[in-house]
C-alpha cells in the first residue's frame, strides 16, 4: 500500500504530439482515484506511465515516496487490470492468477493458499480449473481482478476494466469493484470514459482533456462547481443544456429571456477584456413546471414559454425536450463533447433544451409549455477559454450573486 | 424445393472436388504405380500393375548412393528448418512488436529476397562457396537455404505474431514477468501453431530443393536426395532406372508426409482464443 505522486509528469512522441502535459496529481494511500475524459485525453497514457509501460518523457512519479521514473514494471509492485482483460489463453484460471505469485518464487502451498483466498473473494472458486475460452466475459473479468488482487500489491491499475461488459453487468461489476477497493483498502487508479462510472466509483475525479488535467475533485464537487465548459458538459448525463448570451445593458440576452445578473458577475463583465458573449449552461434539473412552482421559490429564477418536443417519462421524473429559437452556443470544448458522444454531425444543442421535470408535470408533446428555471443555479462561461466566470473560490454561485 | 437443390448443389460441388483431386494425385499415383512395375511392364501403358514387385524399392536401398543422399537430406532440411525458424521468430517479433529506425528497409529487403531468382545466383554462389573450401559440404547448402526461407520464415511468423495481443505481454510485465519471461512464457506457448507451420514450410522448401543441390554439390558428401535422383543408373550402363527413380521418389515423399501429419496436431487454430473481450 502506497500514496502515488504524479509531479509534472508530461509524455510527447519523437514526432512531437504531446500526449500528457505537467500533470500533478497526488493520490493518498488508499484513494480510489479515476481518470476520466473523452477518448484522446491522455488517460490511458497517463495510467500507462504510472504501470511502467510507458517512459515518462519529463517529470517524476514517485510511488510510497521512491522515484521509480526508470523501474521496470515488475519492480513497481503494481497490479493492472486491461481493458482487454488480458488472461493467458493457455493456462486455466488457477494458473492464471498464480502466475505473478509463481513469478515471485513463492512456494507452491502459499501460491494454493492465496489464489484460493481470492478465488473465494470474487466467486470463482469454481471455475478455478477452466480455461479463459470457457468463461463468460462477467468471468473473464473477475479472473483478471483475480490476478490483480492475489498478490496484494502497493496499489491497481485499472483501465477500462468494466467497457467490455455489457450494461447490466456493468452496473453490477461496478459496486463489485467498489466493495472490493474499501475492502482491501488499496490505493487504485482507474480510468474509463464513462462519467457514470467516474461519478459512482471515485473518491476524486481527475477530468483530463488533450493531454492535460482540467479540474480534480470529489464528484460532487466537480458536478456542482465545475471549473470551465468542458467540466460543466462532460460530467451529467444528461449533460448540461448550452445556450449563447449576449451582454447587453447589464442584461444577458438569451434564447430563454432577459437573464439579469448580480453585481460580482457584472464588475466581471465590465473590465475591458471581457467577452461580449457568453455562454450560459443551465443542467436539466433546475428546471421546473411553472405550475408546480411555490411562490418562495418561483422569486430565485425565472420562466419562459416554449414548445414541448418531446416527453420522456422515467416514472421518478419526466425528461422534456423543448425547442428554442436564437442562435447556437459555440466553443471548441462544446465541440469536442459532441464529437465525443458521436453526435458532431448532428446535435442541436443550440436549439434543444433538455429539462427534467417533476413526474407530476401534467406536460404533454405538441403543446407550448411555460417552464421555470432556477437563476441561482446557472453557470455562465467564456466562450474563448471556457473558464467559469460564475465560480467564486471554487464555489458556483449563480448568474445573480452579488 | 429446397432438399433437391441442395442435393444437387451437393452433387455439384462432390463432382468438382472429385476433380481437382484427380487432378492434383494422379501424377502421384502413376510415380507409385511405377514404382512398384518390373521393368518388363514399365511402359504397358497400365495404371495398375500386372505384375507387382518391390525390386525397385531393393535396389535403391542396395545402393549407398541413395541411403548416403537422404541421409544428407535430412540433416541438410532439419539443421537448415532450426535455424531458419529460430532466426526468422526473432526477426519476426522484432518486426510486429517494435517500431524501430529501419523497419520497412528489413522487410523490404527480406521480400526482395524472397522474389530474387534463384537460377541468377547459382553460378555466383558456386564461385564464392569454391573460393570459401564450403563448396560440396553440408554448411555449402544449409546457408543458401536459410537465406532463402528466412523472407518466408519471417512473414508467416510476424503474422502469427500480430495475432497475439500485445495486452498480454504488457500483463505479464505488470504480474512481474522480465522481456524474456514474457516471451518465454506467455508468448511462446501462443505463437507454437505459427512456429509449427513455418517449420513444415521451410523443411518442405529445403527438401524440395533441386537448384541448388545439383549445382553446389559434386560427390555423394553432401548431394541430397533430389540430386542424387539425377545421377540414378540401372545396375548396368544400358539398364532403364525409371522404376528405381520412381522408387526413391516414393520414399522421399514419405518423411514430408510424415512431418506434416505430425506438425499438424500441434496446428490448434483459435489457440489464443479466450485472452481478450468478453
Amino acid at each position: 500500500m502506497a500514496d502515488i505522486v504524479l509531479d509534472k509528469v508530461s509524455k510527447s512522441f519523437p514526432d512531437g504530439t504531446v500526449a500528457v502535459q505537467d500533470v500533478d496529481l497526488e493520490i493518498a494511500d488508499g484513494e480510489f482515484v479515476i481518470l476520466v475524459g473523452p477518448s484522446g485525453c491522455g488517460k490511458s497514457t497517463t495510467l500507462n506511465m504510472i504501470a511502467g509501460l510507458e517512459d515518462i518523457s519529463s517529470g517524476e512519479l514517485r510511488i510510497a515516496g521512491q522515484r521509480v521514473n526508470d523501474k521496470a514494471p515488475r519492480d513497481r509492485d503494481i497490479a493492472m487490470v486491461f481493458q482487454s482483460y488480458a488472461l493467458y489463453p493457455n493456462m486455466t484460471v488457477r494458473e492464471n492468477m498464480a502466475f505473478p505469485l509463481r513469478l515471485a518464487k513463492l512456494d507452491k502451498e502459499t501460491i494454493d493458499r492465496k489464489v484460493d483466498e481470492a478465488a473465494k473473494v470474487l466467486e470463482l472458486t469454481s471455475l478455478l480449473d477452466r480455461k479463459p475460452a470457457n468463461l463468460s466475459g462477467g468471468q473473464r473479468q473477475r479472473v483478471a481482478m483475480g490476478r490483480a488482487i492475489v498478490r496484494q500489491p502497493k496499489a491497481f491499475l485499472m483501465d477500462e476494466p468494466l467497457s467490455n461488459l455489457d450494461a447490466k453487468l456493468r452496473v453490477q461489476m461496478r459496486t463489485v469493484v467498489s466493495r472490493l477497493q474499501k475492502q482491501l483498502g488499496t490505493t487504485t487508479v482507474y480510468v474509463t470514459h464513462d462519467q457514470t462510472e467516474a461519478m459512482t466509483l471515485g473518491d476524486r475525479v481527475v477530468i483530463m482533456r488533450g493531454g492535460a488535467v482540467q479540474q480534480v475533485g470529489p464528484p460532487q464537487e466537480l458536478y456542482d462547481h465545475p471549473k470551465n465548459l468542458f467540466v460543466a458538459g462532460f460530467i451529467g448525463s444528461p449533460s448540461m443544456n448550452f445556450l449563447h448570451a449576449a451582454v447587453q445593458d447589464g442584461e444577458l440576452h438569451t434564447a430563454l429571456g432577459k437573464v439579469p445578473i448580480g453585481d460580482r458577475v457584472r464588475r466581471e463583465l465590465e473590465s475591458a477584456d471581457a467577452p461580449r458573449e457568453l455562454i450560459l449552461g443551465i443542467r436539466p434539473e433546475h428546471f421546473e413546471d411553472a405550475e408546480l412552482v411555490d411562490d418562495d421559490t418561483r422569486r430565485r429564477g425565472m420562466e419562459f414559454e416554449a414548445p414541448v418536443d418531446i416527453v420522456e417519462s422515467m416514472g421518478s421524473d419526466k425528461y422534456v425536450y423543448f425547442t428554442v429559437e436564437g442562435e447556437k452556443a459555440s466553443a471548441a470544448e462544446l465541440e469536442e463533447l459532441a464529437a465525443d458522444a458521436g453526435a458532431a454531425d448532428f446535435a442541436g444543442a443550440g436549439g434543444n433544451l433538455v429539462t427534467r421535470l417533476s413526474a407530476e408535470s401534467g406536460v404533454a408533446e405538441g403543446q407550448s409549455r411555460r417552464v421555470w428555471f432556477n437563476l441561482e443555479k446557472i453557470h455562465l462561461f467564456d466562450p474563448a477559454n471556457g473558464r467559469n466566470l460564475t465560480l467564486h473560490e471554487g464555489r458556483a454561485a449563480g448568474a445573480l450573486a452579488d | 424445393m429446397a432438399v433437391e437443390t441442395t442435393t444437387r448443389a451437393k452433387l455439384r460441388w462432390g463432382l468438382l472436388d472429385v476433380l481437382v483431386v484427380v487432378f492434383a494425385l494422379v501424377p502421384v499415383l502413376w510415380i507409385a504405380s511405377l514404382s512398384f512395375k518390373t521393368p518388363a511392364t514399365l511402359t504397358d501403358g497400365n495404371f495398375i500393375p500386372r505384375e507387382w514387385t518391390l525390386d525397385n524399392y531393393r535396389t535403391i536401398f542396395d545402393t549407398d548412393q541413395f541411403v548416403r543422399a537422404l541421409v544428407n537430406s535430412i540433416g541438410i532440411a532439419l539443421i537448415a528448418t532450426l535455424i531458419a525458424v529460430v532466426l526468422g521468430a526473432m526477426a519476426a517479433y522484432a518486426i510486429s512488436r517494435l517500431d524501430f529506425p529501419g523497419k520497412k528497409l528489413l522487410v523490404g529487403v527480406s521480400l526482395l529476397i524472397a522474389m530474387f531468382p534463384q537460377v541468377s545466383l547459382v553460378s555466383p554462389l558456386f564461385e564464392i562457396e569454391r573460393q570459401l573450401k564450403i563448396f560440396d559440404t553440408w554448411l555449402g547448402l544449409i546457408l543458401p537455404y536459410i537465406t532463402f526461407a528466412l523472407p518466408l520464415a519471417i512473414y508467416t511468423l510476424s503474422a502469427f505474431f500480430k495475432q497475439i495481443p500485445w495486452d498480454l505481454e504488457k500483463a505479464a510485465k505488470m504480474d512481474g514477468a522480465t522481456q524474456g519471461q514474457a516471451f518465454r512464457r506467455v508468448i511462446a506457448p501462443l505463437a507454437a501453431p505459427g512456429l509449427f507451420t513455418t517449420a513444415i514450410l521451410v523443411f518442405i522448401f529445403c527438401w524440395n530443393d533441386f537448384l541448388f543441390a545439383i549445382s553446389l554439390t559434386s560427390t555423394e558428401r553432401s548431394r541430397t536426395v533430389p540430386a542424387a535422383l539425377s545421377f540414378f543408373t540401372g545396375a548396368s550402363q544400358f539398364e532403364d532406372p525409371t522404376g528405381a527413380i520412381c522408387a526413391a521418389a516414393v520414399v522421399i515423399t514419405v518423411p514430408i508426409i510424415l512431418f506434416v501429419l505430425f506438425f499438424q496436431r500441434r496446428i490448434v487454430s483459435g489457440l489464443t482464443s479466450g485472452a481478450v473481450k468478453g
